[in-house]
């Protein structure tokens, strides 16, 4: 019995660590055999990702359905639109380091208010908390320009060592950015892995799983969600202060419910069971978007027709379905 | 009559035809939302629907050199389609839903939702339909100095009888107390053999009716224009929340509040209107999460 | 020596009086059985008690210190922990993990975010432990979702153990079960807990059960106690007995 207690370990962590160094180098080599078009979709993809596995924490671990998280992605792309107008800084680690604290202030302060609920009730509160910011940026176009949003010029990287300017400047960007953008996923999927992994991210799950018994652990389940919903909306923020130099515009679009919605879908389509579900579902769903849109005009029709289909035939998501084909595929074999 | 009492007349008149036509919809809303304990998302684009379908079959109308007071006719028919569209809808994409988690629920609405959205915009184009016939029909009505559709008092009206004639099915008939008991205890409603089904069915389509009808209604004093649905759902959500989910009583009066709020707000700060509404809705969410006449 | 007292204990639903003033002592180390039929107001007392209800008045003293109004987490931090009748388990999570919680919980670590859980090489050592005296080892990985009901019987007390109190409840923790198993259980966390020197309150309808393993009895009817005593002198008590032939069992 003693004799279990190492190897355990060992088997949870090898697999996985095996699959994420080769996804990692594959990733690492993308732009070698990638085109600028490509290698800027995958880092839309990649900002997805972070943007669907702080939703997910909220959603998958905590048992909350946020209705509202496009708020945290729109102040994240705000935040770094104002630093732009009223700083006059093209640094990026500027935008992250004004950006974040901002996000996290937004999340913390909405969260303490939407945690007092839970269920359907969760659900439209973050809804209408998202829409208060929607309309200011709507209504107070002096400082928000209105719909016609923000610009976002192309930043410096690196504290300024990298700058993109003149003829391959654009191609230049995307392939450095994109870099960036993929460090920085590295790095928020593994502070995510460890936050899940520990004893506060069991604890999230117990809340999840039975509230009551929890509290009879002498859990404090409202402090618990509310620090799960400041952590959840600024990994959500984070991908909005990466997506906007990339977009190079911000508008209230970003911030309007249905954007929300968006992000739920992008979950739900990876599976918000699983710790990977999200971040396939930011992949593919950035893939299915774009597709969508390029053949068709009725893109949306399509998307929701798979969200319809999805929803009906696969509620656990890709990966969800596809981890259970590989346990079925395992039984036979045996 | 001074000019300060015309201005407030039509201001007030303003405020009870948005009333009418936010009532309709939350109504339906709320409706739904008691008897089956789904917050359908795409209630809002049904509401679209309305106004689209009638808008059509008005131009359709006017093109084939129908009489004008048949037009009118055509109200209550775009209201009926929708109503069609609900009754479809309702066994086919939501009765799967009502025994898995609300996500779930939420999202196939949503995605619901996205597919109504596209074909609207598939089949009516991008550019706004407008009814416009029904409203130069009726005359012009001077107030003071000001001038104000008669077809705007039409409107108020058929927002009060629907309000009345809802309140009398659901409270005064044998149909209306099968609703409510299905509503309470479904799984005791059903074991006393109702046919829950079929009050689903009924229910949803009910729902669906007064959506399309807010929708047709509306249609002819301004033009029917995509993402007018999406809109209006927020704004029926705020109404249901302030008055209470599933409460039809807490319909009206959300729908009289965000009225007044909206007409006041136009009138003194613009700006705020909408995030005014928003904060007043998260504010009854705090302090009575059940609204003002809610029991969920 | 006294561990709890109840003083006048009262909780009413409505026309139904759950708890009719109870005075209820719990002694130290004692292995207590609270049985009656159902509404007698057992679960209630034990829901008073572990501060799931808030009661209309009396008062609630551990070791002559006052917690009537104190929270959930504070009775926990004072050392009563309790199972629930239904089984109450976070079934996405491991079997370990389960115990584990109750662990990082009693030692307030559950706000640790910045390490695994697993490399908790003490919870580790101590989750593990309490899973084999409950005898649970072999499943420690498998999620508790997946268990079989008399296992869930099990992990459902040793979650409430591994907080380590000082006077445990547990409601029903044989129901649901096949006779067979109810022996099983019952030697388990009888001899776990007598083993832990944890005093235990049991609520249980079996009373072959109850005779078997209680050091005593005491029996409610209709929110009041109406026996007390050794399960001998319950056994010769005749208002038991015929509260027991008027009532029947379910079990």
């Amino acid at each position: 019995m003693k004799a279990s207690i190492i190897p355990l370990q060992d088997r949870s962590l090898l697999k996985p660590a095996v699959v994420s160094i080769a996804i990692l180098f594959v990733l690492v080599l993308l732009p070698n055999f990638a085109n600028t078009y490509q290698t800027q979709l995958v880092t839309y993809g990649l900002i997805a990702a972070i943007a669907a596995i702080g939703f997910n924490l909220l959603l998958g671990y905590t048992g909350l359905l946020s209705f509202g998280h496009s708020a945290y992605f729109g102040i994240g792309a705000y935040a770094v639109a104002f630093t732009v107008q009223n700083l006059g800084s093209h640094s990026m680690e500027f935008y992250i380091l004004v950006g974040i604290p901002v996000v996290a202030i937004m999340s913390g302060l909405f969260g303490y208010i939407c945690v007092r609920h839970t269920r359907i009730f969760f659900g439209i509160l973050t809804l209408a908390l998202s829409q208060v910011v929607y309309s200011l940026a709507l209504k107070l176009y002096w400082v928000t320009g209105g719909s016609d949003g923000l610009r976002v010029p192309r930043p410096t990287l690196m504290l300024g060592l990298l700058s993109f300017s003149g003829a391959h400047g654009f191609e230049q960007f995307i392939t450095s950015y994109y870099y960036y953008v993929l460090v920085i996923f590295v790095v928020a999927v593994s502070v995510m892995w460890v936050i899940v992994h520990s004893p506060f991210g069991k604890a999230l799950q117990a809340i999840r799983d039975n509230e009551v018994r929890a509290r009879f652990l002498g859990l404090r389940i409202r402090q618990f969600r509310w620090i799960s919903f400041l952590l959840s909306g600024t990994f959500t923020g984070l991908a909005g202060i990466l997506w906007v130099p990339l977009n190079g515009l911000t508008t209230p679009d970003v911030l309007y419910w249905t954007f929300s919605g968006e992000i739920v879908f992008t979950t739900l389509l990876g599976g918000f069971r699983n710790f990977t579900g999200p971040i396939v579902g930011g992949i593919v769903f950035t893939y299915l978007r774009t597709y969508a849109v390029a053949t068709t005009e009725y893109w949306q029709l399509l998307l929701g027709v798979v969200l319809v289909t999805l929803v009906l035939l696969l509620p656990t998501g890709i990966v969800g379905a596809l981890s259970r084909a590989a346990e079925r595929l395992n039984e036979r074999r045996r | 009559m001074g000019e300060a009492v015309a201005i407030l007349t039509i201001q007030i008149l303003n405020t009870l035809l948005y009333c009418s036509v936010l009532f309709l919809i939350a109504a339906g809303l709320s409706l739904i939302f008691g008897v089956m304990r789904i917050v359908n998302m795409a209630h809002g684009s049904l509401y679209a629907v309305g106004a689209y379908v009638t808008a059509w079959l008005v131009g359709r109308g006017v093109a084939l050199g129908a009489p004008l007071g048949w037009l009118f006719l055509l109200l209550p028919v775009g209201a009926l389609s929708v109503a069609l569209i609900g009754m479809v809808i309702e066994p086919l994409l939501l009765r799967p839903f009502y025994r898995r988690a609300e996500e779930y629920q939420l999202l196939v609405t949503f995605g619901l939702l996205q597919i109504l959205e596209d074909l609207m915009r598939l089949i009516w184009g991008g550019t706004p339909l407008s009814a416009d016939t029904l409203m130069d029909a009726l005359p012009i009505l001077h107030i003071g100095g000001f001038y104000y559709p008669a077809y705007n008092l039409l409107v108020i009206a058929i927002g009060a009888v629907a309000a009345l004639t809802l309140w009398v099915v659901i409270y005064n008939t044998k149909f209306g107390v099968l609703l409510r008991a299905t509503s309470q205890d479904r799984r005791m409603a059903s074991a006393l053999g109702l046919n829950v089904g079929l009050v689903y069915v009924l229910a949803f389509g009910i729902g669906c009716f007064m959506a399309g009808l807010g929708g047709a209604i509306v249609v002819p004093t301004q033009a029917a224009v995509l993402g007018m649905g999406i809109d209006a759902l927020v704004i029926a959500f705020v109404v249901v929340v302030i008055g209470g989910l599933g409460s039809l009583k807490g319909a009206l009066v959300g729908a009289v509040i965000v009225s007044i709020v909206r007409t006041a707000g136009i009138q003194f700060f613009p700006e705020f209107e909408l995030a005014a509404l928003y904060v007043i809705a998260t504010l009854v969410l705090l302090v009575r999460p059940t609204g003002l006449f809610g029991t969920a | 020596m006294t561990l709890l007292k109840t003083v006048n204990l009262r909780k009413q639903f409505g026309e139904t009086r759950a708890c009719d003033g109870i005075d209820f002592v719990v002694n130290k180390g004692e292995f207590l059985s609270l049985v009656g039929s159902n509404g007698a107001g057992k679960t209630t007392l034990v829901n008073l008690i572990s501060a799931h209800l808030q009661p209309d008045s009396g008062k609630i003293l551990l070791e002559d210190r006052d917690i009537t109004f104190t929270t959930v987490t504070e009775r926990i931090k004072a050392g009563i922990a309790r199972s629930f009748q239904i089984v109450n388990l976070f079934d996405g999570l491991s079997v370990f993990d389960n115990v584990a919680l109750s662990i990082f919980s009693r030692e307030g670590k559950a706000m640790k975010m910045a390490s695994l859980a697993e490399c908790d090489g003490n919870v580790r050592r101590e989750g593990l432990e309490v899973l084999s005296q409950f005898g649970l080892s072999g499943k420690a990985e498998v999620p508790a979702g997946g268990l079989a009901q008399g296992e869930r019987k099990l992990l459902d007390v040793a979650v409430a153990y591994a907080l380590r109190p000082r006077l445990l409840f547990l409601d029903e923790p044989t129901s649901g079960v096949s006779t067979h198993e109810k022996a099983q259980i019952m030697d388990t966390v009888s001899s776990v807990v007598r083993r832990g020197m944890v005093t235990a309150v049991v609520i249980e309808h079996d009373m072959d059960v109850v005779f078997r393993y209680s050091d005593r009895i005491v029996m409610m009817h209709e929110g009041s106690f109406i026996a007390d005593g050794t399960p001998d002198e319950i056994r010769a008590n005749k208002d038991v007995a015929s509260i027991l032939l008027g009532a029947p069992l379910s079990s």
